[in-house]
């Protein structure tokens, strides 16, 4: 038997929260597939939204704090589900390396060296990483009722000088993960538009329109669900849409996933297993596929 | 400040076409760089004679300098590629005989940056700083001028001397 | 030895910075100088008069000028002293204009700074030796590197001022970009029209030697004497025996397979093509990678219809030698393709236009195409989706131009005037159409040209935005352009037809390529460089080689033009004389310390050292020893430094003058 692929794990604060099914169908999906995860011990906030607008250094320590903990645990990778926390980190490592002073700073504050270049990573590369045959391999259902919009949001790609890993603009890298379910993916406009992101709470009606708009142009192009890598961006999609319908009466629901749910539906878990559940637009494959079906 | 404050001497071998003209859009463009290097123009960097590098450690440069065209870049085609060969051999002989890393930089400056050259120059010119000065040949000529001290001329013997060495 | 110091002040350009009296009074205590004089400007008629004087009253042997960058004024004070009667190669210039005061601020640092540097030269100028010029043969042929309208102009003026000249061009046919063009800024005049007598008198004429679809492989020897490698690519058709009928192309089965790279992809060409129907020569070429013939060996249909035979499948790519005196670069630019780029391109592209995805979101060159009456819609405005008439155009400028993260700090300088001409070409065919102009500034410096573009917006009716656009999206068939009016301070949004972009012209991508093979610098986009960017606009470094066109920097036809026919005027002064005088800086071999191991040999990039055997009286040999000769010999030097026993040395630059330098440190 192969050895089992171990890969560090930065769950960062939504996976515990908000977005408690991201984190268990993650789990599930990377077990499925014969990895396994070794959390990072006691990890700690990424510096997301506020902090790196309010101190720069103190965010640059905040999420090298996690990545000195990885080192010290004697991790060569990791990986950071959220689209935020993989941007900080690799953002607080891209700082460090160009600017010496930042890095003696930030060494300094948390009383520590770097020896290693730990590669955080984001979902799509973890994925990558696993090998996308395991996918393939392991791979109990096809998804062929599913017309799937990939959603990028802001952060996954960008910036593209220190993300180095799809274009900024077109990126395709999650449609070719998607494919690999037997699903369709579309191809439309709002990849990487805006969603309002942490404007979530305070100016709702920002957050609305633009998910809305986010929305509307995946079901124009023909998508009956959407997939996100970012508990942010699936808060905003997802858990908007309750306004979304209160405030225009004709508004149809639309599902929105995580990348990860979606494959495990393909891996064979069911919808409970996996946590879809908890999320305030239903879904459910089968009675989807019946549905489509039937028109 | 009553102190005499101790300023570095860097002398450049630069080469004709690139450098030597980069340098001089350096000065066209008015940038600014410090003033302890002193340039020496060779036709190529594939002429430095490692020699003279020595020689002007020996003569009490603090940080050594040598810079040409870019690889294929080279007025004469290949004569940098000669250059980067010896250089790389000659900077190893250096570190084996304990001389200080930095003390000889390489680089390579085209004739259209005199931005890059002046960055390379106070690059140079901070590290030997920081690095202090180059005493190992100072304090071995030392040695040797308080065993054998050198006769002291007046200037009318310079002079004959000089006409003598004609 | 006596030896004269002369310090310029060049007015306030040194003396600012140099304490100019300061400098020549320390100078009169070092050893062997006899007189050492400070002067406002030592290039002027006074002060060569006074260097002059100098040499000739106080008897001196060599002087020392400090002055400016030796690339300056060498040859002036070189020629004082010869005047006076003294060898040009006793002079030595200390740089303290470009290398002291200009990049210095602290007077008392720049000061001391000068007097060592003159000091260096002063020992340096002790041992120069007084050398004579060397003089080589002149070969009166002049080589044009690319048949755009510059090459077209420099090779028309060199030989018809009577000089042969070799055009060599790699498409297979002359013309270039402003054959593609439509009509040119600001006068609209036809570019076909204008072009096409000029490419035909280039043809005919007899001293022009034209090589289409060829490329230089390799350059040797130096100004006046290159020897030059051509190689020239197999049409698959012998061009003597081709009358240019074009059975062969039409009859040829292969129609879609290729996209036809004149129309910039807008079309398609059969497999056996010429580029277009102007072309010169009108000789077709076939394209292997298409063609069925070279497939499986089937096919030949154009070999049956051809009534002269001249169709051969297995012509061979010729490799030709020529012997110029001169090159002319005219090899041109490219638009820069905004597609997506690989991680490891220096420029980014544009996914946020989805050049490449959305079919009617197209280049300048495109829309060249699109307007000319010879392009693929036959000057109708038809959009390459779905043919129809474009309603609305949205016209971006400065797509990658002026913009460093995408890798570009430069202005392409045409794009401003030809997205003008483009949006009033589609005005005065579309009457009842919008077109919109995104631009950052408008540069539009030239004869005429601030009023061609007042023309485009107060006539026309163009309406120009001042601002960016941020994202093109298709929704329907419509493309969504989002931007921002910065005058109005306003996001804007357009829903277009069309979209054209103006991206950065670039240079070719191989320049850099043919930049080392004929031996001249490029800047970091590939741009060659000018000897002097005020002065020697003209001329590379390398002597003998001059540049024509957009190989340079971005170009307008005019500007090309002008450029080339300097150039053109450049090589006839190289051929003005029989002999060139050359600079006697050549290595030379001292026959008793040469021990024969000829390193010098192994690293001379120009063959230049020769074996040559030591024989007694009665012929015996005795030792080889190595011998430079002085005809190929460049002067690089690299073989000074790799002789063990230090017995060949640079004339002007020998150890012993290099020691002396470093010795007065």
């Amino acid at each position: 038997m192969e050895a089992i692929l171990k890969v560090g794990y930065f769950p960062g604060c939504s996976q515990t929260g908000t977005a408690r099914e991201y984190d268990i169908s993650l789990r599930k999906v990377v077990e499925n597939l014969g990895a396994s995860f070794d959390e990072v011990k006691d990890w700690s906030c990424c510096g997301a939204t506020s902090a790196h607008v309010t101190n720069h250094k103190l965010a640059s320590a905040l999420a090298m704090r996690n990545v000195m903990l990885a080192e010290q645990q004697g991790l060569d990778d990791m990986v950071a589900p959220c689209a935020a926390c993989y941007n900080r980190l690799v953002s607080s490592q891209y700082e460090m390396k160009k600017h010496p002073e930042v890095k003696q700073e930030v060494e300094s504050v948390l009383e520590t060296k770097f020896q290693k270049d730990i590669k955080v990573m984001n979902l799509i590369e973890l994925f990558m990483k696993i090998g996308l045959e395991k996918i393939t391999e392991n791979r109990k259902e096809e998804l062929k009722s599913l017309n799937v919009a990939c959603y990028y949001g802001c952060l996954l790609v960008r910036p593209a000088e220190i993300t180095k890993f799809d274009d900024a603009e077109q990126p395709t890298s999650m449609e070719k993960l998607v494919e690999l379910t037997g699903a369709k993916t579309v191809d439309w406009n709002s990849k990487v538009e805006c969603c309002g992101a942490a404007h979530s709470i305070a100016r709702r009606d920002i957050v609305v329109e633009l998910s809305k708009k986010i929305i509307d142009d995946a079901k124009r192009h023909g998508a009956n669900v959407m997939v996100v890598a970012c508990p942010m961006c699936h808060t905003n999609l997802d858990m908007r849409q309750t306004i979304m319908k209160r405030v225009f009466p004709e508004y149809k629901e639309f599902p929105v996933l995580y990348l990860t749910e979606l494959l495990g539906l393909a891996l064979g878990m069911d919808e409970k297993e996996l946590g879809i559940d908890l999320h305030t637009v239903k879904f459910n494959y089968n009675e989807l596929a019946a549905e489509k079906a039937t028109v | 400040m009553s102190e005499e404050k101790w300023e570095p001497k860097i002398v450049a071998f630069v080469c004709n076409w690139c450098t030597y003209t980069g340098a001089d859009l350096a000065g066209t463009s008015r940038l600014k760089y410090p003033t302890n290097v002193k340039l020496i123009r060779v036709m190529c960097s594939g002429g430095i004679d490692p020699v003279f590098i020595l020689k002007a450690f020996e003569r009490g440069a603090d940080g050594i300098l040598v810079s040409g065209c870019h690889p294929n870049d080279c007025h004469y085609n290949a004569g940098n590629f000669h250059a980067r060969r010896r250089w790389e051999f000659f900077d190893e002989l250096l570190k084996f005989l304990g001389i200080e890393e930095g003390r000889l930089q390489f680089s390579w400056v085209s004739a259209s940056e005199g931005k890059k050259f002046v960055d390379v120059v106070t690059k140079v010119t901070n590290d030997v700083k920081a690095m202090g000065q180059f005493k190992a040949y100072k304090d071995l000529n030392d040695e040797f001028t308080a065993k054998f001290p050198e006769p002291v001329l007046n200037e009318k013997e310079i002079i004959m001397s000089e006409e003598d060495a004609k | 030895m006596k030896i004269g110091v002369f310090i310029c002040h060049c007015g306030e350009n040194i003396g600012r910075t140099v304490d100019c009296p300061r400098v020549a009074k320390a100078c009169e205590w070092l050893p062997g100088v006899e007189v050492s004089i400070d002067y406002k400007y030592m290039c002027s008629d006074p002060g060569q008069n006074m260097i002059k004087k100098e040499i000739i009253d106080k008897k001196l042997d060599a002087i020392v000028v400090g002055s400016c960058s030796p690339h300056m004024h060498e040859k002036t004070f070189r020629k004082a002293a010869v005047a006076a009667g003294i060898n040009p190669f006793l002079v030595e210039i200390t740089n303290l204009r470009e290398h002291c005061s200009w990049v210095h601020d602290d007077i008392e640092a720049a000061t001391e700074k000068a007097i060592e540097m003159v000091r260096m030269s002063v020992e340096k100028v002790k041992r120069d030796q007084p050398l004579t010029t060397i003089e080589v043969p002149v070969t009166k042929r002049t080589l044009v590197i690319g048949g755009g309208i510059a090459g077209i102009q420099a090779a028309l003026d060199v030989a018809n001022a009577g000089y042969e000249v070799v055009l060599v061009e790699k498409e297979p046919s002359i013309g270039g970009h402003m054959s593609q063009l439509s009509e040119t800024f600001p006068t609209l005049d036809c570019s076909q029209c204008i072009l096409t007598p000029r490419m035909v008198e280039v043809y005919q004429h007899p001293k022009i030697k034209l090589m289409t679809f060829s490329e230089v492989e390799k350059v040797d020897g130096f100004i006046g004497n290159f020897t030059v490698t051509i190689r020239n690519k197999a049409r698959h058709i012998d061009e003597d025996k081709c009358t240019g009928c074009g059975l062969c192309i039409t009859k040829c089965p292969i129609r879609k397979k290729a996209y036809n790279s004149f129309e910039e992809n807008l079309a398609h060409r059969p497999a056996v093509y010429v580029p277009f129907p102007q072309a010169v020569p009108n000789i077709p070429v076939i394209d292997e990678t298409v063609c069925t013939h070279y497939k499986n060996g089937k096919c030949g249909i154009c070999v049956t219809v051809c009534g002269r035979e001249a169709i051969n499948f297995d012509q061979q790519d010729k490799l030709v030698t020529e012997e110029v005196g001169a090159i002319i670069m005219a090899t041109g630019y490219k638009l820069y393709n905004i597609d997506k780029k690989p991680d490891d391109s220096i420029y980014k592209g544009y996914g946020e236009y989805g050049y490449g995805k959305y079919k009617d979101v197209v280049d300048g060159l495109q829309f060249e195409r699109i307007a000319s009456a010879s392009g693929p819609t036959e000057g109708e405005f038809k959009r390459p989706s779905d043919g129809k008439e474009p309603k609305k155009i949205v016209f971006i400028q400065c797509v990658g131009s002026r913009d460093e993260s995408k890798g570009f700090s430069y202005c392409s300088k045409i794009c401003c005037m030809y997205t003008a001409k483009h949006a009033m070409l589609y005005k005065h065919k579309v009457h009842d159409g919008e077109a919109y102009v995104f631009y950052m500034d408008i540069r539009s410096g030239g004869k005429m040209y601030d009023e061609f573009v007042r023309r485009a917006i107060e006539e026309d009716g163009v309406k120009y935005i001042r601002g960016r656009v941020s994202k093109i999206t298709e929704e329907d068939g419509k493309y969504i352009v989002k931007g921002e009016d910065t005058l109005a301070g306003m996001p804007i949004t357009i829903e277009a037809d069309m979209v054209v972009l103006a991206t950065a012209m670039i240079a070719q991508p191989d320049a850099s390529t043919l930049a080392q093979t004929v031996g001249i610098p490029y800047d970091k986009h590939g741009f060659f460089n000018e000897a002097h960017p005020k002065l020697r606009p003209i001329e590379s470094t390398t002597g003998g080689v001059f540049l024509a066109g957009a190989c340079q920097s971005p170009k307008d036809i005019p500007e090309s033009v002008a450029m080339a026919s300097a150039a053109a005027a450049k090589a006839m002064v190289l051929f003005g004389s029989d002999k060139l005088e050359r600079e006697p800086v050549v290595a030379k071999v001292s026959a008793d310390l040469c021990a024969g191991c000829f390193l010098c040999k192994k690293v001379c990039p120009y063959g230049a050292v020769e074996v040559r055997e030591v024989k007694t009286r009665d012929g015996v040999v005795i030792k080889e020893i190595a011998y430079v000769n002085e005809g190929l010999c460049q002067g690089c030097g690299t073989c000074t430094a790799s002789c063990p026993s230090k017995s060949v040395e640079l004339a002007g630059f020998n150890n012993e003058e290099i020691f002396a330098q470093i010795a007065a440190l």
